[in-house]
């Protein structure tokens, strides 16, 4: 019976890490990558470690729970690394497929250009953009750009 | 008292990861932890920026129980949305107004956000007024400010900031 | 039972370090290998644990705890010279 439990627990971490690495190699673009390690790669070790406890606390010499310390480690850090990673990426400027607020517009609560001026920006971005960053699919960019308008909330902007 | 016990919390804490690390729960080891737990904080009183104080650990408790639930949740979101189509997939930056103003609480705020389901915390503004919030495929960007706020933001006021 | 599904687990978390490799190779820019980088701490994490399992020694949780620690380290220090240019000011 304990067997299947841990059986189960190592299973289902080693799927979690595999479907996790395998957001980097299909999503589009690095914030979207970003999702992959974070959240799926930090529950596979987590659980595998918890297997790792629980084996060596039954079959070894006595209870072994320092498994728990890397757990908690995984967790408090991977949402560090995660949150300098994407302000290195806004950074840097990469290319995304969501629409980047500029630097200015994080700051600050204003923002300049209408909707038409951010929409062609979008599409041109998208048709120099490199090979398998933001494939260009410009159907979805207007209303994209549209929510986050309104997101912001802007009056003049909604009827251009 | 202050002074000689300057963090209450940070004692046991230190304590634990101790007796985790050395993986033995022997007296002399509890001893050890113990001594460590009390001095670390006293030598190192002048390092911390702020004190921690929380105010309701029932309500912090509470708040630990969803967070775990909620990561729980979010790696099968995460997992069904990674192995769908990822040309199906609507990714949005979304700006969260903040209420809470305590560094600690806002980390904390933003490390809740990045483990949770489908959203990215990537940038505090310089006033400390707004995080700037990936959501890997959102659609409604003011249903998730309001989920956000009413399911994390409001816990963390509650456990760090008088109100 | 156990002896098979570590096995299965091995071949799942070899898959993914090779992906994560192919992220570090492939790039296209810095932040992109970066986290290649730190997914390839994460995945080593869980081999070395799903190895100490299987050979049933504990002398793995060290290794596994120092590559923890120096992942994250290194994931900051490299960041913070995307951000600034600099790692020590």
């Amino acid at each position: 019976m304990l067997e299947y439990f841990l059986s189960f627990l190592i299973l289902t971490g080693a799927i979690f890490t595999f479907i996790g690495s395998l957001g980097l190699v299909r999503l589009k673009d690095l914030y979207t990558r970003l999702h992959g390690p974070t959240k799926a790669t930090t529950l596979g070790v987590g659980s595998l470690l918890i297997a790792s406890a629980i084996y060596f606390s039954i079959y070894g010499e006595h209870i072994s729970l320092h498994e728990i310390l890397i757990t908690f480690f995984l967790f408090i850090t991977a949402p560090v690394s995660a949150h300098l990673l994407a302000k290195a990426a806004l950074h840097l400027n990469l290319s995304s497929l969501a629409e980047i607020p500029k630097a200015e517009e994080i700051d600050q609560e204003e923002m300049h250009e209408t909707v038409q001026t951010t929409v062609t920006e979008a599409s041109e971005k998208n048709e120099r953009s490199s090979d398998d960053d933001a494939s260009p699919d410009k159907k979805g960019k207007p209303a994209k750009s549209e929510t986050i308008t309104e997101a912001s909330r802007t009056p003049d902007q909604k009827q251009p | 008292m202050t002074r000689l016990l300057p963090h209450p919390i940070l004692t046991p804490v230190l304590a634990v990861i101790w007796l985790l690390l050395n993986n033995s729960f022997d007296t002399g080891q509890i001893l050890l932890g113990l001594i460590f737990g009390w001095a670390i904080p006293v030598l190192t009183i002048h390092f911390w920026p702020e004190a921690v104080s929380i105010r309701k650990p029932i309500v912090l408790l509470r708040y630990l129980a969803v967070l775990l639930f909620d990561i729980i949740v979010a790696n099968f979101t995460v997992a069904r949305l990674i192995l769908g189509n990822p040309d199906k997939l609507q990714p949005i930056f979304v700006k969260l107004p903040l209420d809470l103003t305590s560094d600690l609480a806002i980390s904390l705020l933003a490390n809740s956000i990045t483990l949770t389901p489908g959203t990215l915390s990537a940038k505090l503004s310089d006033d400390q007024g707004h995080l700037l919030v990936h959501a890997l495929n959102e659609t409604d960007p003011d249903t998730l400010v309001a989920t956000i706020k009413q399911r994390y933001e409001n816990p963390l006021k509650e456990i760090f900031e008088s109100c | 039972m156990l002896a098979i599904s570590i096995q299965i687990a091995l071949a799942l978390v070899t898959a993914a370090v090779a992906m994560s490799f192919w992220r570090l190779l492939r790039g296209p820019d810095i932040p992109n290998r970066v986290l290649a980088l730190d997914t390839l701490y994460v995945n080593t994490i869980a081999i070395l644990v799903l190895l100490g399992i299987h050979l049933g020694s504990a002398l793995f949780f060290e290794a596994a705890l120092l590559i923890a620690l120096m992942g994250f380290i290194g994931t900051v220090a490299l960041c913070k010279y995307l951000l600034r240019g600099d790692i020590i000011e």
